[in-house]
């Protein structure tokens, strides 16, 4: 009798464990359909990657510009460790949508091949650009690529 | 032929082992801690690069020494 308490008290106690084990690696809300008819600048970053601190005030000021004509810049943060990516986003106080990743789970969906990586969603939904890492001697083509889709229906 | 059951578990264990190396590489998004200063090989990635240079000038080959960067992957 008491060996089988022990079981069950096992039995529980693992339970218990996997339905922590699965809260903490649950995908992370981003329901991109919700920015159907909005062109959606999805970027990836992460509080240790020197190029994405360059990219931050870069994206603030895009979706200052033409958050008017219909672009939503949304930021996955891909940092393990909250707190990290917290005293990142203290430094710049972005004005656009931060979703928290730390499993990592969109990255793998959306294939992140390199820190940071951005893919531009049109008005219709379909990733149309994606470039890997932020140059800001890049920066004014990736702002005509931008321009280009929200001017496209 | 006879096969022992020790030597089946063996096989086994060993089958089963391989299953460890699925998943070998850290993604770009795991780089976290890789990019942490105090990881880095060299505490100087110019000097390194320095160093490279004349190694490659003079031994006519590179690389293996790790790299210089923040662990981005991204250049």
């Amino acid at each position: 009798m008491s060996r089988f308490a022990s079981i069950h008290h096992w039995a529980i106690a693992l339970t218990a464990f996997a339905a922590l084990a699965g809260t903490s690696h649950a995908a992370p809300a981003l329901d991109l359909g919700a920015y159907r008819g909005r062109v959606v600048y999805l970027d990836f970053w992460a509080s240790w990657c020197g190029p994405c601190k360059q990219s931050f005030p870069w994206m603030q000021s895009l979706q200052s510009t033409y958050g008017r004509r219909g672009l939503v810049v949304v930021a996955v943060d891909l940092d393990r460790d909250r707190a990290d990516a917290r005293r990142f986003l203290a430094r710049f106080h972005p004005g656009f949508r931060i979703v928290y990743d730390p499993s990592g789970s969109l990255a793998k969906r959306y294939a992140v091949a390199g820190m940071p990586t951005t893919l531009l969603i049109d008005r219709r939904g379909r990733v149309r650009d994606r470039h890997i890492g932020f140059l800001p001697s890049k920066a004014a083509g990736y702002e005509r690529q931008v321009e280009r889709l929200l001017a496209q229906k | 032929m006879r096969i022992g059951v020790g030597r089946i578990a063996l096989v086994a264990a060993a089958a089963l082992a391989l299953g460890g190396c699925a998943s070998l590489g850290v993604k770009p998004w795991q780089r976290g801690i890789l990019a942490r200063e105090d990881m880095q090989l060299t505490a100087e990635p110019l000097t390194h690069a320095l160093d490279n240079h004349l190694y490659f000038s003079k031994e006519a080959s590179s690389g293996g020494s790790g790299f210089a960067g923040g662990g981005c992957g991204c250049n």
